[in-house]
C-alpha cells in the first residue's frame, strides 16, 4: 500500500521534473539563439549553421545599430512615453480608486459599473481610431504638436488596474484612517500618509503594469505618431524588421555580417534593459494581484 | 420590510395627538429634497468627488466617445459633418456584411469564423496549459529550482509583442537562394514534421500553418505568468489535507482529483471567465504583425478585417469596419455576460 503511494509519487515527480525541464529550455532557447546569430558571421547566419553557439564572431551589428541616431531616438522616445504615461496612469487611478473604494461616496455602484462595463465592452479599433484623431486635432489646435502626449495621456488607461487599486484601499483597516482623522489629516493626508504606504505591494504591480504596457505599446504608436523623430522603439524595430525582410533592399547588401544579424542585435538591445530590472520587478508579479476580487 | 405605524408617528401627550416623529421628518425632508442633499453631500465631501474627475474625463473622453463614433456603423459616412448629424441609413452595412454575398461580405464571414477558432483554439489549448505547470511546479520542493524555473518561464512575457512576432518571423522565416531558412523550420524539416519545400516557402505564408504558430507561440509567451494565479492556488491548500487523503491510501492521481482539483476550482472558474470575456477581443495586434496576404484564409480576424477597410486608403469604409467591429463586441459581451451568469448559478463564483 504505502509502496504503491510512493510510487504514484516518483513517476509524477520524474514526469514534472522532465516536461518542465524541457518547457523551460524552449523559453530560454530563442534568446540564446538571438545572442548567438546577432554576433556571428555572415556565412553562417546566412546558412543556419548556428544551432546555439556563436560562428565567426564579430560586433559589426551592434555597432551599425548604436552608430543608428534613429534607434537612440526610438529609445529616448520610449523611455519619455513609459515614464510619464506610467505617471498620469498611476495619477488619474490612485484618486479615483482612492474615491472608489470610500464607502460614503454618493453613486459608488453607478461609477463602479462606468469602469467595468469598459472591460466588457468596448468600441474598437475603428471608432477608437477616429476618436484618437479627433484627439488629435484638438491637441494640435491647443498647441502641443508633440504626438507623444497624445499617447500619454490618451492610451493605456485600464479598469482592471483601477479595480486592483480599489480593492487594495478597500483592505486597508478603517480604524487606522479614523485615527489619522482625529489627528487632523487631510483627505489628501490621509491618502498619502495611510493609504498609500499601506498598500504599497499593489501599487508598484499596478505601477508595473501600466509600464510594460507602455514599453510594449505598438499599433497606437504606429498609427497616431506621424513625425519619424517622435516614434517609439517598438514601431523602430518592425519598421527595420520591415526593411531588411525585403528582397530589395537587401540585393545591395554587402557586409561582413548578415541583415538578420542586425535584427537579431535590436531584439536583444530591447529586451535587455527589461532583463536587468527583471530581478528586482519578478517578485511583484506573483504577489499583489488579487483576481478574486471584482465584484462591485 | 413591512413598516409598522409606531416607527414613523409618536404619542404627543400633553396633546394628546399622534404626530410625525422628528426621525422621520429627516427622512421624509431627505426623500422630498433629494437632490438637494446629494448636493450639499458633495459640497461637503468635495475633496472626494474631486479625485473622482480626472478618471472619470479620461474614460469619458477614450473609452465612452469612441462608442458614440461606433454610431456610424448606422450612418452614411461624411467628411465635414459629425457622427450625430450624419444620414442615418438603417441597418444597410449590417444587411451588406452578413448577406450581400460580394467579396466583401465572404470575407467578413472569414474574419468572424477565424476569430472564433482562434479564440477557440486558444481555449482548448491555451488555456489548460498554465494549470498543468502550476501542478508541475507544486512537484519541486527545492525553492531556488523553482524559482529558477519560474524565471525562465516568465522570461517571453517580458516581450513585448513585437518583439515576439519579429523573434518567430526570424525562427521561421523563408529560405532563398542566398539564405537559409529559420532555425525552428530546419529542424521541423529535420523532424520530418514539414517537407523540405513547404519549409523552404516560409511557415508564415502558408495559411495551414498560421493557427499553429498563433498558438504554440501564445502558449510559449503566456503558459508561464499564467500559471502564476494557479500556482498561487495550489500553495495555498493546507499540508494537512494531502496528509488525510495518502493516510486513506490516496495516490498521486486521486490526490489531484479530490484535493487539488476542489481547491483550485474557483480560480479556475473565474480565469475561465476571464477567458471567455476576452474571447472575441483576440491579440489583433500579434495577428496584423504576423499575417500578411498569403495567409488571409485562415489569419484575418474581425479586428484586422475592420483595420484594413475602416482606417487608411482602399478600404470599404468606416461605416462597414465600425458595423464589423460592432457585431463582433456584442457578441463578445453577451459571452461575458453568459458565462458569468452561468458560472455564479452553477459554482456560486463570479468574476463581475
Amino acid at each position: 500500500m504505502k509502496r504503491k503511494l510512493e510510487i504514484s509519487e516518483l513517476i509524477f515527480k520524474i514526469v514534472s521534473y522532465t516536461l518542465l525541464t524541457i518547457f523551460a529550455l524552449c523559453c530560454l532557447y530563442p534568446f540564446v539563439y538571438a545572442v548567438s546569430a546577432s554576433i556571428s558571421g555572415r556565412e553562417a547566419v546566412e546558412y543556419g549553421r548556428i544551432v546555439l553557439f556563436p560562428k565567426d564572431i564579430q560586433f559589426q551589428a551592434f555597432a551599425r545599430m548604436f552608430g543608428d541616431n534613429m534607434f537612440w531616438n526610438a529609445y529616448s522616445n520610449t523611455l519619455f512615453v513609459t515614464l510619464y504615461g506610467t505617471l498620469w496612469a498611476m495619477l488619474t487611478s490612485i484618486l479615483g480608486a482612492y474615491a472608489l473604494s470610500k464607502k460614503r461616496l454618493l453613486f459608488r455602484k453607478t461609477f463602479n459599473f462606468f469602469l467595468v462595463f469598459t472591460m466588457w465592452f468596448s468600441a474598437g479599433i475603428v471608432p477608437q481610431y477616429l476618436n484618437y484623431l479627433a484627439t488629435k486635432k484638438v491637441f494640435n489646435a491647443v498647441g502641443i504638436m508633440d504626438d507623444k502626449w497624445l499617447v500619454v495621456i490618451a492610451m493605456g488607461m485600464a479598469a482592471m488596474n483601477i479595480i486592483l487599486l480599489r480593492n487594495a484601499f478597500e483592505g486597508v483597516p478603517s480604524e487606522i484612517e479614523e485615527a489619522a482623522i482625529v489627528d487632523g489629516a487631510t483627505e489628501m493626508q490621509v491618502l498619502t500618509n495611510v493609504f498609500i504606504p499601506m498598500s504599497k505591494s499593489t501599487i508598484a504591480t499596478v505601477a508595473l503594469f501600466f509600464a510594460i504596457s507602455r514599453w510594449n505599446g505598438y499599433f497606437w504608436a504606429r498609427q497616431m505618431i506621424s513625425n519619424t523623430n517622435e516614434q517609439p522603439l517598438q514601431v523602430f524595430i518592425r519598421l527595420r524588421l520591415e526593411q531588411y525582410t525585403d528582397a530589395d533592399y537587401l540585393a545591395g547588401w554587402n557586409e561582413i555580417y548578415a541583415s538578420d544579424s542586425v535584427i537579431y542585435a535590436l531584439i536583444v538591445c530591447s529586451i535587455v534593459p527589461i532583463l536587468i530590472i527583471y530581478p528586482f520587478i519578478q517578485k511583484y508579479f506573483a504577489k499583489g494581484v488579487n483576481v478574486g476580487g471584482v465584484k462591485e | 420590510m413591512k413598516q409598522r405605524a409606531a416607527d414613523f408617528l409618536e404619542f404627543d401627550k400633553t396633546k394628546g395627538v399622534y404626530r410625525i416623529s422628528p426621525e422621520q421628518a429627516v427622512r421624509d425632508d431627505v426623500e422630498k429634497h433629494y437632490w438637494k442633499h446629494v448636493g450639499l453631500t458633495i459640497v461637503k465631501d468635495w475633496r472626494l468627488y474631486l479625485m473622482l474627475v480626472p478618471m472619470l474625463l479620461v474614460f469619458l473622453f477614450w473609452r465612452y466617445f469612441p462608442m458614440y463614433e461606433l454610431l456610424s456603423c448606422f450612418k452614411v459616412p461624411d467628411q465635414v459633418l459629425p457622427v450625430s448629424q450624419q444620414f442615418f441609413s438603417g441597418f444597410s452595412y449590417f444587411k451588406r456584411l452578413l448577406f450581400a454575398g460580394d467579396s466583401l461580405s465572404t470575407d467578413f464571414w472569414r474574419a468572424l469564423r477565424n476569430t472564433f477558432i482562434l479564440s477557440f483554439y486558444g481555449l482548448c489549448f491555451g488555456f489548460p496549459i498554465p494549470i498543468i505547470l502550476a501542478l508541475f511546479f507544486n512537484e519541486i520542493r527545492s525553492n531556488v529550482a523553482r524559482s529558477i524555473y519560474q524565471v525562465l518561464t516568465y522570461l517571453p512575457k517580458f516581450m513585448s509583442t513585437v518583439v515576439m512576432t519579429s523573434l518567430v518571423t526570424m525562427l521561421v522565416k523563408q529560405g532563398s537562394l542566398t539564405s537559409g531558412m529559420g532555425i525552428v523550420s530546419q529542424a521541423l524539416a529535420g523532424l520530418g514534421l514539414v517537407s523540405e519545400e513547404t519549409a523552404m516557402s516560409g511557415l508564415l505564408n502558408r495559411p495551414e500553418f498560421f493557427r499553429s504558430i498563433y498558438q504554440i507561440s501564445g502558449i510559449w509567451e503566456g503558459a508561464g505568468y499564467d500559471s502564476i494565479v494557479f500556482f498561487a492556488a495550489i500553495i495555498a491548500i493546507s499540508p494537512t489535507s494531502y496528509e488525510a487523503a495518502q493516510i486513506d491510501g490516496a495516490d498521486k492521481m486521486a490526490q489531484m482529483r479530490y484535493v487539488v482539483l476542489p481547491s483550485i476550482l474557483s480560480t479556475i472558474v473565474i480565469m475561465l471567465i476571464t477567458r471567455i470575456g476576452s474571447l472575441l477581443n483576440i491579440g489583433y495586434e500579434k495577428v496584423l504583425l504576423l499575417y500578411n496576404t498569403n495567409t488571409y484564409v485562415t489569419a484575418d480576424v474581425v479586428s484586422t478585417f475592420a483595420n484594413r477597410n475602416g482606417m487608411g486608403a482602399g478600404g470599404a469604409g468606416t461605416g462597414i469596419a465600425a458595423a464589423a467591429e460592432m457585431m463582433n463586441n456584442v457578441i463578445g459581451m453577451l459571452l461575458v455576460i453568459g458565462a458569468n451568469t452561468i458560472a455564479r448559478k452553477a459554482s456560486n463564483t463570479s468574476l463581475y
